[in-house]
């Protein structure tokens, strides 16, 4: 089963981290994201710059680019990975134990209905010179 | 301790809110902030029993609230004490809480908090301290460290700055269109001074923190005012030029200039935000400059080389920038595209006006020393950059000058005659 693992948490306060803060938690989430991508069980994972950066696209007529994310909530949208796991228990499981390397927030485990990995893209490339 | 750290953490995050709901009630920033330490010290014990709350700004404004009448009440002796029912039953009174504080009220009280550190008697840096000991919470000591005083002498300041602020009452009234974009400007500009304070530090730690502490002041600023161009673009300045810490200063901590630095350790992530947030706001349309200082910048980090930049486009915009902001500064700062684009002697021609109005300003010197050095007028070069050594504000800048003179002496040894 291919669930989408979306994660939610308070931004001012992710993005508040420090650099040492923000990579120890990267580090304790990479352990468990390799073990996982090792084993077969997960897919592409990313996370989001902060919803300042956000621009939504409202598909009224005619259209309307507004600054901003989508929905203003308590807690924003700050990444997901995409796992493939045999059930929602397993699902789970991955839940704790990205929660455990990165405290705080929530997470929605969403079962996937459609999956296209598309092209590699080069995220370093993307960031440097255009 | 995990949990510490993550009280901690969410504290600092809810602080701006809650000190600002708390100073609407009582309009007295000492009560505002013993008020809010109060409602701290409960949360360090009560979250770790009971997880942190949904929304921790709501519970810390309700608790630091009822703390501070309570005290009020036995300070005035009432009888009537509060019962602890309203500690024990917090879900229920946080959501109404939660509900009473409505979104417009927030962005008031956190924008009146950053404003009133901005008071036009106070100078930057008193500005500046008393924004890091309200707004971001930081200790005096911390404080006093990141400015290089005793805490004794920082403790004053504050005060004293603190006394000026309590004075007058206007920033309470809740303010109308023209006035909010008027208090939100006067904040951008003391969050810039606050990330500068930061960014000026060389490599003092301490002080360097302001940059991340200022970059989170903004983000939230931008966060209550999204269609803002000109927050977008102090943020993205303020990401782009933080982006480079790593590669402005070698192991002895002297300046590594734009040119010279490695650009491979340059951190991609406050670049990407940084593009990403001044793309947005030029769909605006509503040039400032900020933004045209961020756009500056991001030509910068778009060259994988120094010689990859675009300074056609750099001078450009720094001949708008020039229009927004005429100063002789901005020229000097143009001066160095200039010199890219059209060469050395065109560069000179452009600053030889400025000489008496920057007669005392250490980069004027540098950047004539180093023009003079290319056209290979030694004695021009030397003179100027002996002016600048005089007038370094910084040891990492005048052992940057000394390095050029060390290697004109070394190279071109003064001749009698011309040189």
């Amino acid at each position: 089963m291919l669930y989408a693992l979306l994660c939610y948490n308070d931004e001012a306060t992710v993005w508040a981290w420090d650099k040492t803060q923000d990579a120890e938690v990267m580090a304790r989430l990479g352990v468990v994201r390799d073990r996982l991508e090792k084993a077969g069980k997960m897919g592409p994972s990313l996370r989001l710059l902060p919803t300042t950066a956000a621009t939504t696209f409202r598909k009224s007529d005619p259209p309307l680019v507004v600054d901003g994310p989508y929905a203003e909530t308590k807690e924003q949208l700050l990444g997901f990975y995409i796992l493939d796991v045999a059930d929602l228990e397993e699902a789970l499981q991955v839940a704790h134990d990205l929660g455990e390397a990165n405290p705080g927030g929530a997470y929605e485990i969403r079962p996937l209905a459609v999956y296209n990995a598309g092209a590699p893209v080069d995220p370093a490339a993307a960031s440097a010179a255009r | 301790m995990s949990d510490l750290a993550w009280i901690d953490a969410a504290i600092t995050a809810a602080r701006p809110q809650a000190v600002g709901a708390l100073l609407r009630y009582f309009r007295d920033l000492d009560t505002a902030e013993e008020a809010f330490q109060d409602a701290c010290l409960r949360a360090l014990k009560n979250w770790p029993k009971n997880g942190p709350p949904r929304d921790a700004a709501a519970w810390l404004i309700m608790v630091g609230r009822n703390a501070a009448l309570d005290g009020v009440r036995k300070r005035s002796r009432d009888a009537e004490l509060p019962s602890e029912d309203v500690l024990s039953d917090l879900d229920d009174a946080e959501e109404r809480a939660a509900s009473r504080i409505d979104e417009s009220d927030y962005r008031d009280d956190v924008l009146r908090l950053l404003f009133i550190c901005c008071h036009p008697d106070l100078p930057a840096t008193q500005q500046i301290a008393l924004a890091l000991r309200i707004v971001s919470g930081l200790s005096v000591v911390q404080i006093a460290r990141a400015f290089l005083v005793s805490e004794a002498a920082m403790e004053q300041r504050i005060t004293r700055a603190k006394r000026l602020v309590g004075q007058g009452d206007a920033a309470f009234e809740t303010p109308g269109p023209v006035e909010r974009a008027e208090r939100v400007a006067a904040v951008a500009a003391m969050l810039y001074l606050v990330f500068n304070e930061g960014y000026s530090a060389g490599d003092n730690p301490e002080r360097a923190q302001l940059c991340g502490e200022a970059i989170r002041l903004t983000r939230l600023l931008l966060r209550m005012f999204q269609t803002e161009p000109e927050i977008m673009g102090l943020l993205a300045l303020m990401l782009l030029q933080s982006s480079r810490t790593a590669a402005r200063f070698d192991a002895d901590g002297q300046v590594i200039l734009l040119d010279d630095q490695d650009r491979g350790l340059w951190d991609r992530k406050p670049i990407a935000e940084g593009l990403a947030l001044i793309d947005k706001a030029m769909r605006h349309r509503r040039p400032g400059p900020y933004q045209v200082q961020a756009a500056i910048a991001a030509l910068h980090s778009r060259a994988p080389s120094p010689a990859d930049t675009d300074w056609t486009q750099i001078d450009a915009l720094y001949a708008t920038l020039e229009r927004l902001t005429p100063s002789p500064v901005v020229t000097l700062n143009r001066a160095v595209a200039v010199s890219k684009v059209a060469g050395p002697e065109a560069a000179l021609d452009m600053i030889a006006p400025l000489s008496d109005r920057l007669a005392n300003y250490f980069y004027f010197h540098g950047l004539a020393g180093a023009l003079n050095l290319e056209l290979g007028r030694h004695e021009a070069a030397r003179t100027a950059f002996d002016r600048a050594i005089a007038l370094a504000n910084t040891p990492a800048e005048a052992a940057h000058i000394r390095q050029h003179l060390d290697r004109l002496s070394r190279d071109h040894a003064p001749r009698s005659g011309a040189a």
